[in-house]
Parts: structure tokens; sequence; C-alpha cells
């Protein structure tokens, strides 16, 4: 059976179960379709959300931003504190509460606890400005991973992907989507574990890719550790020192921090802490939901940093066992006929890898060559530029199989895995969308009066539109994903994370309060962010050059949600101390939410 | 009854130090050994990587594992202590 078909009968097969579960999961009540009836057990909640999180690029990208980056691999560590790290504060600082306090959207809570629609009317536009850019990258990742394996056009890809979500999300709503988002977080672990084991057992001997990190380098006999190897290798060839400290420690910082609040900000996480019966569950689950997102975090540099050294030496042979440059480069005429290489020519044809033969000497050399010291070398041997004119972040994971010549079957499941990836976090995106249209503009401004089946009916609807508007989005996406969800990030860190967090923890701050941080969270974070990256992200039109010298005290635009938590948190204390404390019924509210006891079955109103 | 607000804020005492003394783990691990204190700890290896470089790539993970499940633990027995458990 060739590759083609087995990756199809894989997803296939995948596909059918998502849409089995659906199905079955069906929501029969607004409680069903907002918060699964609040039925979910803490573990089965805690995959759910891992799978909700972990969206394509963390399967498929992250090992690859992390193990590539110019600037060594250290440097990026803040993606794997800051996107776990936020759980800490979930658990400690939200989740338990939100749960107590028992309704079925963020808006809500900030509605009620500060006695506003103005409020919730604020919250929902940030919740719809975050969770709208969010989900943009997780379509254009449907339809990338569609194209990449089914051989499919991107657009068509995202338009089977949309298909599906909009069968399982709108008859299931979030019952249907906790329940395929478990199969999905199943699948995907899977898919991303296997390779991992196989590669670290390669090149390191032990086939826990964690412990393999940290062990030695197993083809010359273990004696060199592997993460000294791999600095001693990429920096002959003139790349940065993988384990290099950071250039800025203060934006790293930052950067870190805005991962982690925003991450305990992003509303489609916070709302999977409604679904599970009891306040206590809430705190089990966030732990689950980290257990279930570590396996892949920690492995996910280590594979990356792994991979890396792999193609290094494959193309540099000599570098296994010496230097790099003691050798020849890898020759065409080997990447030609040699079988164990055939992966080369194999991700050329995707794209995702390529080389040049710039110096026509039938070799292919892989080096810096923006470095002055490789310049000078290069001069004396010939070159004429760094030959491996690509390497794609993706590779790292998504060539890992076939390099680690694994059988087919587990090509075919890292596509579904990606797939998965991408799939589980846009339902749970489109989620908070949709409920945040019916259930907090329409009945809790619109029409207040509309029956319980109106209004599941409306939430339907608006789920509808939702996959409209971001299949549309996807088809048509505005700058690069990546800008967009340093947007996402930051304003969920400026904006959501303070007031839920003000909203609990303090009993002071009042209506004023609040939507004068919220608005000054999201105009100060969106404004930084738009003058560096262009003003909403159309190319050409930012005030300034995005350089760490342009930057405010060297704080890099995606690293600003930090500085716009603190405006929020300072501005709302400030106007809540010069106005009225809020009223008796709301310190109660406050009261009531903090202590878990008579929580009990969460209700409409 | 009357004693209830004073166990209920006895029981929001309690929660609010251990969250501060979690929060404090939480970013020494992080920000701490990951970032700010790395150049210091240089010095003591963690096979083939010094100290804050696996912090940074694999530690303060775990830590906060342990962080969450030990909040969850410690906040069931403090519930039943206050009876304010559901």
């Amino acid at each position: 059976m060739d590759q083609y078909t087995l990756n199809l009968l894989v997803v296939g097969a995948s596909f059918a179960l998502y849409i089995g579960i659906a199905i079955w999961a069906r929501a029969g009540s607004t409680a069903e379709f907002y918060a699964a009836g609040q039925g979910v057990p803490p573990v089965m909640n805690g995959m759910a959300t891992a799978a909700d999180w972990m969206s394509a690029a963390s399967f498929i990208s992250m090992a690859g931003i992390i193990a590539l980056a110019p600037a060594g691999g250290y440097a990026q560590s803040s993606f794997l504190m800051g996107w776990t790290g936020g759980y800490v504060l979930l658990a400690l600082l939200l989740a338990p509460y939100l749960r107590k306090f028992g309704k079925f959207t963020v808006p809500e809570f900030v509605g009620d606890r500060f006695y506003s629609k103005g409020a919730r009317l604020v919250a929902v536009i940030c919740l719809i400005v975050i969770s709208v850019t969010y989900v943009i990258g997780q379509m254009r990742g449907v339809g990338v991973t569609f194209a990449r394996f089914l051989e499919v056009s991107t657009d068509m890809g995202l338009y089977i992907g949309a298909s599906i979500v909009f069968i399982y999300a709108v008859f299931g709503g979030m019952k249907g989507i906790t329940y395929t988002q478990v199969a999905q977080y199943c699948v995907l672990i899977v898919a991303y574990t296997i390779p991992a084991i196989f590669i670290s057992l390669q090149i390191t001997g032990n086939f826990l890719p964690q412990l393999g990190l940290l062990g030695g380098y197993a083809p010359t006999g273990g004696d060199v550790s592997f993460l000294s190897k791999l600095d001693q290798v990429v920096v002959e060839l003139g790349f940065t020192q993988y384990t290099a400290d950071t250039t800025s420690m203060l934006n790293m910082v930052f950067f870190t921090m805005s991962l982690m609040i925003g991450t305990a900000g992003l509303p489609h996480v916070i709302i999977r802490f409604f679904t599970v019966p009891k306040v206590a569950d809430a705190r089990w689950s966030a732990g689950w939901a980290l257990v279930f997102i570590a396996l892949l975090y920690t492995v996910a540099p280590a594979v990356g940093s792994m991979a890396r050294l792999n193609i290094t030496t494959t193309f540099w042979p000599n570098a296994v066992e010496g230097n790099a440059l003691d050798g020849e480069a890898l020759s065409l005429e080997e990447i030609n006929t040699n079988p164990e290489l055939a992966w080369i020519n194999t991700w050329v044809n995707t794209g995702l890898l390529a080389f040049e033969d710039k110096n026509g000497d039938g070799m292919i050399q892989y080096y810096n060559d923006a470095d002055p010291e490789m310049q000078a070398i290069a001069a004396e041997r010939g070159w004429e530029g760094n030959e491996l004119t690509r390497i794609d972040n993706d590779m790292m994971v998504l060539a890992n199989p076939e390099i680690a010549k694994l059988p087919g079957w587990v090509i075919a499941l890292v596509a579904a895995g990606g797939l998965a990836a991408a799939l589980s976090t846009a339902a749970g995106l489109l989620l908070a969308i949709s409920s945040a249209v019916s259930h907090d503009l329409i009945k809790g401004s619109i029409n207040p009066n509309i029956s319980e089946k109106g209004e599941l009916l409306a939430a339907r609807i608006s789920m509808g539109f939702a996959i409209l508007l971001a299949t549309w989005l996807g088809l048509n996406p505005p700058g690069f994903a990546a800008q967009v969800v340093a947007l996402a990030f930051g304003l969920a860190a400026a904006t959501i994370f303070p007031v839920l967090m003000m909203g609990i923890f303090s009993k002071r701050v009042n209506k004023e309060g609040a939507i004068v941080g919220m608005l000054v969270g999201l105009f100060t974070t969106a404004i930084y962010i738009f003058l560096y990256l262009g003003w909403f992200f159309i190319p050409g039109t930012a005030t300034l050059a995005n350089t760490p010298d342009n930057w405010l005290f060297g704080i890099s635009p995606a690293s600003f949600g930090t500085v716009g938590a603190i405006l929020n948190f300072a501005s709302a204390y400030l106007v809540s101390a010069v106005t009225k404390a809020p009223p008796r019924e709301i310190q109660e509210l406050v009261e009531s939410i903090r202590v878990p006891k008579g929580a009990g079955a969460a209700t409409g109103h | 009854m009357a004693e209830e607000p004073q166990n209920n804020n006895a029981y929001w005492a309690a929660n609010v130090r251990i969250i501060l003394i979690s929060l404090a783990i939480w970013a020494t691990v992080s920000f701490g050994f990951g970032i700010i204190l790395r150049p210091a700890l240089s010095g003591i290896s963690v096979g083939g990587a010094d100290l804050g470089f696996w912090f940074a790539q694999q530690g303060s993970i775990l830590v906060f594992l342990v962080l969450i499940f030990f909040y969850a633990w410690r906040m069931n027995k403090l519930d039943a202590e206050h009876g304010v458990e559901e």
C-alpha cells in the first residue's frame, strides 16, 4: 500500500471516530451546549483542555521554532515555560472561583461581578478579538496539514476541515467538542511520542526523550554529552551555540510572563473549567491538563534539538565522529543514490527542505554564511554561500518518522495527529466565540426573554456563522499568522486575565475601574503591537521598524502583554479608589465565589 | 450564623497564604533559575547542560506540575478543615 493511501485511511478513520463521537454526544440543552452539562470528570477535562490548548503550532512547529532559532535553542525556552506556567495561574487564581461562580461564559462573570452591561460588552469585544485572531492560525494549520499529507490544495483542505468541525461543533456544542477533544488528544500524543522515542534511541540511546536530552551522544559511544556535541557542531558551522544565553534577559522575562498570563486569560481555555462537576475538580483538572500538556512540551525541545543534530550530521558526515569541516560535505550523488537518504528528496518535493549546489562542486555545504569566520573559510574553500537553503521549522517533527525509517503507518499517524491538534483548538475557539454571541450578546443584551430552546438554536446558528467567518479568514489571512497570535496573547494578558483576577481577589475594584482597566490594557497593547507590526497588520503601515533598538526599554511587541496587564491593574485600582465602592450584594458575591461550598449545578441565571 | 463570615475570612486568608507561597516557587523556578539566575548557576551541570538550561526547558514544567497537584491536595484539606467543601 502506498503512503498516500495509508494517510487517507488513517486520517479517514480518525475523522469517522470524531463524527461518531459527535452523534453520540449531541447537546440537548444550553447547559450541555455551553458547558457539557457540567458533568465532565477532571481527568477527561484535563485531556480535552490539553487538546484544546495544543494547536497545530504546538504539534508541528514548536520543536522547530526552538531547535532552529537563530538565537539558539535556550533563548526560545520562553515558549516552554510560558505555555505551561500559565496553568499554575489558572489553577491558583482563576479556575476554581470561576467554576464556583457557575455561569457559562467569561463576559458573563465580568458583567455580574462588575454589575455592568458595559463591562460585559467590553469583555465580549476583547474575547472576540482574541479568539478570532487565534482561530485564523488554526484554520490555516488545518489547510496546510491537509495539503501536505493528502495532496489537496490548502484551500480545499480548509473546506474539508471546516466541514468536520461544523458537524461536531454545531450539533454537539461543548459536549461534542469535549469528547472529540479527548479522542483527538489520544491521537496527537501517540503520533508525537512514537517518532520521538525512536529518534531519542538513535541519537542518545535513551528511549525517554526527556532523559535523552541530558544523555550522551550515542553514535560515538555516549562519552560526549548530547548537548555539548550539538553545541560543538553548530558553533563549528558558524551558528549560535544551542545553549547560548539570551541577549536580553529583561525581554525574555517579559515575554515569558506575557505567555503565562496570556495563557491564563485565553477564554477558550478558561471555559473548559466550567465543565467539571465541582470546585475541587477544577483544581485537579488544571493539574491533569498540565500532565497531558507536559507529555508533549517536555518532549518537544528534545525532539527538536535531536532532529537538528541529526540533519546537520547528515550533511556533514564527518561531524558524527570528529569535526564537520575536517571532512567533505554530503555529495549530490549520495543524496540521489543512497536509499537511507531518500527522505531528503521527499521533503524537497514538499518545499520544506531546499538545497542548491551554488558553486557546482557536487556537494551541499550547509553553514551560516552570515558569520564572518565562516565567510573566510568559505572563500578559502571556494564555497559560494550556504547551500542548504531552507529547513522549515515543521521539518523537525514531520520528517522524523522517515529519517528514523519508521513504517508508513507512523507517518500517517503524524498526519492525523497534526490535524487533530489543529481541529481541536479551532473547535474550542469557535465555541468561545459562539457562546459569547448567543449567551452574552443575544441572551444578555438583545433579547433577555429568549427561551431555552431559542437560545440553543441561536447558539447553533452563531456557531455556524463563526465557522464561516473563520473559514473565510483562513482563506484570506490578514498579515502573518505568527504576528496575529502575538496579538491574541498580548490582549488576553492585558485584558481578560487582570479583570478576572481583580474580580476575584479584590472587593474594592468597581465597575468604573474594571472598564477603564480593560480599555487601557486593550488599547496600549494593540497600539504598541500595531506600531511595530503594521496597523491592523496591513503590510507596510508600521510606524517604527521592528528592531530591538526601537523598542521601548527593549521590550518586543510580543512581550508587551505584561506591560499592558500592569497598566490595566494600575488604572483599575486608581479609578476604583476615587469612585464609589461596589454595592453590598457584589461584595457578598465575591465572598461566595471564594468558598467552594454551595456551588451545585450551574444555571443560566 | 454569626461565625460563618469569620470562618470564611480565616479560610480565605489561609488560601491566599498558600497561593503566595506557591507563586513564589513558581517564579523562582521559571524566572529565577530558568532566566535571571542562569548565569550564576552555570557552574552546576546537569547531564551536559547547566542547571538554568534544564530548568528553562524541563525542570520548571515538572515543578509547575507538582505545584498544581500540591495546591489541589492542600486546598481540599483546607476546605475540609473549615467545613466549606462541597
